[in-house]
């Protein structure tokens, strides 16, 4: 271990230090502003991370590797759930200072969460992934039970607790499976042991307890169970932290553990995964459709795009795997706008989540509902959105990859999906007027909420410039 | 004039933003700014269609006019036209601008009125223009968001359902071509329209799930686009989200419905079935055939029985587009030519038709059948209209309905005798409904009292019948206006198809 290997180490350092001291602060000066005060450093710590991240270079030698590695793969997932933690911290402080929430604890569990997930990302190594992990869920425990006093907050919480600490379990017995089939916790020595000796049964159980895992913190069905219920009860800046980052994480650790670990039993975890996609896609449309709480309708529409994501994942090819990158961006994107909306929906002071109360949204604010409208037909894959081209590079991916059936059940998901998300437009266009809600959305939420449905709309001309990135990051985690 | 076609295409969505961006008031004047810069933009770039006939050579059968630039993930944003492809290009500008004057009296929301409309036209545009299937199917399926928010937002009554039911019923089509489209930029490596239909899909026959399947791949990849044209165009029995979305749609949703948005479907099948898939073409040649005949033949009878005068007309749609796809898969120069004469044909009558009703309803807000009556003696230039242009729609030679179907039938005819003979009743009983329902609505005396304070048409109404009048009868007098543009093109299809037979 020397300097080199410390540096490499470094954004997770500077948080954890960040963190410590923070709550130090803190529980020194306990006053409103210094409340303001961590949040704005916490915001501006990711966001240097997120910087020395992308800056770190590829190429360096290092006596961890066989731990922790940042290569392309975990540099880019870092910084998207950097970026877009930051941005959804940046989001939720007014709707916190308003539902009296606003405490020091809030930015500082957000942050160890997001530690652990980078932690996770970038392991290489079943313990230091489960540290991770436990990093993350035990933040996130807390946070969905934010709101104490509430009856539905501290049951989402409980539920996602007891679930959550199920599906650790079942991880932890499929790497200690793993463990004593093969006799190591490296993903590089399984995949080789893998490659050389075959496979043992012990290596494919271990594997099914482990995507079990993994799907449960996706919520992929038939792990879904506690998503929409959590997604209700929390506090809404929780839930919009629920439905973009922690999936990230899961998806990105479900990649790197595949592929890196299990690469060679492509066909073997394939059948897996091409089911719960083919359960999460058909679900996560139909169930949707009776929701009238839009939290709760988000939580299903989260559950099929998992759906969608899976599939790129089962294809097994670069193209497939560039696709789902471009997909969990262009989805982050979609949820931050959505969210940010939801956020804002209220009546005479109090938080609305009822989808009706979006009836004839149009009269009340015509820009917010023009960039909803956007937002929305892209979530439903509607040329020519950039959602729709997440799609496509998906059917794309799952035919070249000989899976066409599969593709087929997912537009035809795609289709039944997309009724619920225009039903939200035809509320707020044509709808029957209502009560309507206040429609005041400070500046600052307007500007990302136009701000990613232009996103969605310039995707068209070159998604961003991110094809060319995410097939580098997906041909370097083949190899 | 490198960018002669892109600035056709996207001249109206510049239009657009402008308009989203620049007008912000809500009141009289700024409306009518909006309806004032629509129809500028509209009018601008049927000049600039204009432009296009002007460099088209119509001597080449290939494409002319083509851009090429790159796009993402190695697709390419391709456009140009050949014969088959400009006259609906012009169908479409030609329409826009008489679209807009149409929708003068709207005062709901104007200016995202506008907008939808001219989005609308783009995306049109770039259906007839695209080179690329990729960048085909975006234009074919991004159509679907402005005309869901111009039924929703402007339609009638039961609007939600017909706006649902037309969004999810096209959708689902178009889905499946998608798949298809896929598929072949995976086989052929290529998405260059061009190259594809050069490009020979395997047509031998397996066995799929114990079933064996003539054709192939072919047929698979056939099945999947015809799903989504005959949706759009529509065939008889994916027909039944038009009568409901014409019934519910505002006048100038249902002109562009009818108009233009019917002919993607016919112009699909000349651009991507035939010439890419032709053994699957020949396969269901019979099935098209005889679903083409049911069509016209039951929606013909449909007609007779509606009281509803937009209703009949949507339903008279459906059998005119019966004899389009007759004339298509007659796969012969006559056939082919009639096809597309047919489409402009129809494009052009039925417009006048929902303008007419578009009238009657403006003034008196229902469109019954049984409410009118005897209109010729309150209102004897809307009778004149009426009668010309139902007596279009049957087909009267002198009037561009005639030639259509005429060389439709023609085409199929030599093909399939007693195809050909069937559909004729078709024009029989299409005469049945257009001469009852022009006896009830204009004729006779007026029996409801409030049709006595009933005004005629003003000067803006008349303007926009004007051109209508004048190219059915010159369509029907000098066919050969577009038959000069489209035949050559229409020949090389045709050589290529019987050179591609196996």
């Amino acid at each position: 271990m020397n300097i080199s290997d410390i540096l490499i180490l470094g954004p997770e350092i500077l948080l954890i230090i960040y963190a410590l001291m923070s709550i130090l602060f803190a529980s020194f000066f306990k006053h409103e502003s210094s409340n303001h005060f961590i949040f704005n450093c916490t915001i501006l710590m990711f966001l240097i991370s997120a910087l020395i991240i992308y800056l770190t270079p590829l190429e360096g030698e290092s006596n961890i590797e066989s731990i922790f590695i940042r290569d392309s793969f975990s540099k880019f997932f870092q910084v998207l759930i950097l970026l877009s933690v930051s941005c959804l911290l940046f989001m939720s402080k007014k709707y916190l200072e308003k539902n009296d929430l606003f405490k020091f604890e809030y930015p500082i569990l957000i942050l160890f969460s997001t530690l652990g997930m980078m932690i996770m990302i970038s392991s290489k190594n079943f313990l230091l992934l489960y540290l991770g992990l436990e990093i993350q869920s035990l933040s996130l425990y807390v946070i969905s039970s934010f709101r104490r006093e509430n009856l539905k907050s501290t049951e989402a919480g409980l539920k996602y607790f007891i679930l959550g600490s199920l599906s650790s379990g079942l991880m932890l017995f499929g790497i200690s499976l793993i463990y004593g089939s093969t006799g190591s916790i490296n993903f590089e020595l399984i995949s080789s042991l893998i490659t050389s000796k075959g496979f043992y049964p012990g290596i494919i159980a271990g594997l099914v307890f482990l995507i079990s895992g993994f799907a449960f913190k996706a919520s992929a069905v038939p792990f879904h169970m506690w998503t929409p219920d959590v997604y209700e009860g929390s506090p809404t800046p929780v839930t919009a932290f629920f439905a973009t980052v922690p999936k990230i994480a899961a998806v990105a650790v479900l990649l790197r553990v595949l592929f890196d670990c299990f690469g060679p039993l492509l066909e073997s975890w394939q059948q897996v995964i091409i089911l719960i996609s083919v359960l999460s896609m058909l679900l996560g449309s139909i169930a949707a459709i009776g929701q009238d709480n839009i939290k709760r309708l988000m939580a299903y529409s989260s559950i099929g795009h998992i759906g969608f994501v899976l599939i790129g994942i089962a294809s097994g090819t670069d193209k497939g795997l560039s696709a789902v990158l471009i997909y969990m961006v262009l989805y982050v994107i979609m949820n931050i706008g959505v969210f940010v909306f939801i956020l804002n929906m209220e009546r005479n002071g109090v938080a609305v989540t009822s989808i009706n109360s979006l009836n004839m949204y149009n009269e009340v604010s015509k820009g917010q509902t023009l960039f909803l409208t956007i937002l929305l037909f892209s979530l439903a894959g509607i040329p020519p959105l950039a959602g729709f081209f997440g799609k496509f590079l998906i059917f794309n991916a799952a035919i070249n990859a000989g899976l066409s059936w599969l593709a087929i059940i997912a537009g035809i998901s795609s289709v039944i999906a997309a009724f619920y998300y225009l039903r939200i437009v035809y509320l707020m266009y044509f709808g029957m007027v209502s009560d309507p809600l206040n429609g005041n959305m400070p500046t600052s939420h307007w500007l990302i909420l136009s701000g990613s449905a232009i996103l969605m709309l310039i995707g068209i001309i070159n998604l961003y410039g991110l094809e060319g990135p995410s097939f580098l990051v997906a041909k370097s985690l083949l190899n | 004039m490198d960018y002669l076609l892109s600035l056709v295409i996207f001249f109206p969505s510049f239009g657009a933003i402008i308009l989203g961006i620049f007008l912000r008031a809500e009141n009289i004047e700024s409306n009518k700014n909006a309806k004032l810069l629509s129809l500028v933009s509209t009018f601008a770039t049927l000049i600039f269609s204009l432009f296009v006939i002007y460099n088209f050579n119509s001597d080449e059968s290939g494409f002319q006019l083509v851009e090429e630039y790159e796009w993402l993930m190695g697709l390419n944003y391709k456009v140009g036209i050949d014969g088959i492809s400009l006259p609906l290009v012009i169908l479409t500008t030609v329409t826009m601008p008489i679209v807009i004057i149409s929708s003068w009296k709207i005062e709901n929301k104007v200016k995202e009125y506008m907008i939808c409309f001219l989005l609308l036209e783009t995306l049109i545009l770039g259906v007839f223009c695209s080179l690329d299937i990729v960048l085909f199917y975006l234009f074919f399926e991004s159509g679907l968001i402005p005309m869901f928010l111009i039924i929703g937002i402007w339609g009638g009554n039961n609007r939600v359902y017909a706006a649902f039911k037309f969004f999810l019923y096209t959708l689902l089509g178009s889905i499946l071509m998608l798949f298809a489209i896929i598929y072949m930029w995976t086989v052929s490596g290529t998405t260059d329209v061009p190259s594809l239909m050069s490009f020979n899909f395997n047509s031998s026959g397996f066995s799929l799930f114990g079933y064996s399947i003539k054709g192939g791949i072919q047929s698979l990849l056939w099945v999947a686009f015809f799903a989504s044209f005959a949706v759009k165009l529509p065939m008889w029995p994916f027909h039944t989200w038009l009568p409901d979305a014409h019934v519910q749609a505002p006048t100038g949703g249902s002109v562009v419905l009818a108009a233009i948005l019917l002919k993607m479907g016919g112009y699909g099948f000349l651009r991507f079935s035939l010439p890419m898939f032709p053994d699957a073409s020949i396969l269901f040649q019979n099935f098209i055939f005889v679903i083409s005949i049911i069509g016209i033949i039951y929606t013909s009878l449909v007609a007779m029985m509606q009281t509803d005068i937009k209703k009949l007309i949507a339903y008279s749609s459906v059998a005119h587009m019966g004899f389009v796809t007759l004339g298509i898969f007659s796969m012969n120069q006559q056939g082919i030519d009639g096809a597309i004469f047919q489409m402009i044909s129809h494009g052009i009558i039925s417009a006048a038709l929902f303008l007419l009703v578009g009238v009657v309803y403006d003034r008196m807000h229902t469109r019954e059948i049984k409410f009118y009556g005897g209109l010729v003696s309150r209102m004897p230039n809307y009778a004149l209209f009426f009668i010309f242009f139902t007596m279009a729609n049957v087909g009267l030679p002198g009037t561009s309905g005639f030639v259509g179907e005429f060389l439709a039938l023609l085409g199929a005819f030599q093909v399939n005798k007693l195809a050909s003979i069937i559909a004729c009743l078709g024009i029989v009983l299409s005469a049945c409904y257009a001469l009852w329902l022009s006896r009830t609505v204009i004729f006779g005396t007026i029996t409801n009292s409030r049709l006595l304070k009933i005004t005629d048409l003003d000067g803006r109404e008349k303007l926009f019948f004007f051109p209508l009048i004048v190219l059915t009868l010159v369509l029907g007098v000098i066919p050969f206006l577009i038959l000069e543009i489209s035949s050559n093109s229409v020949g090389l299809l045709v050589s290529n198809f019987v050179e591609n037979i196996e």
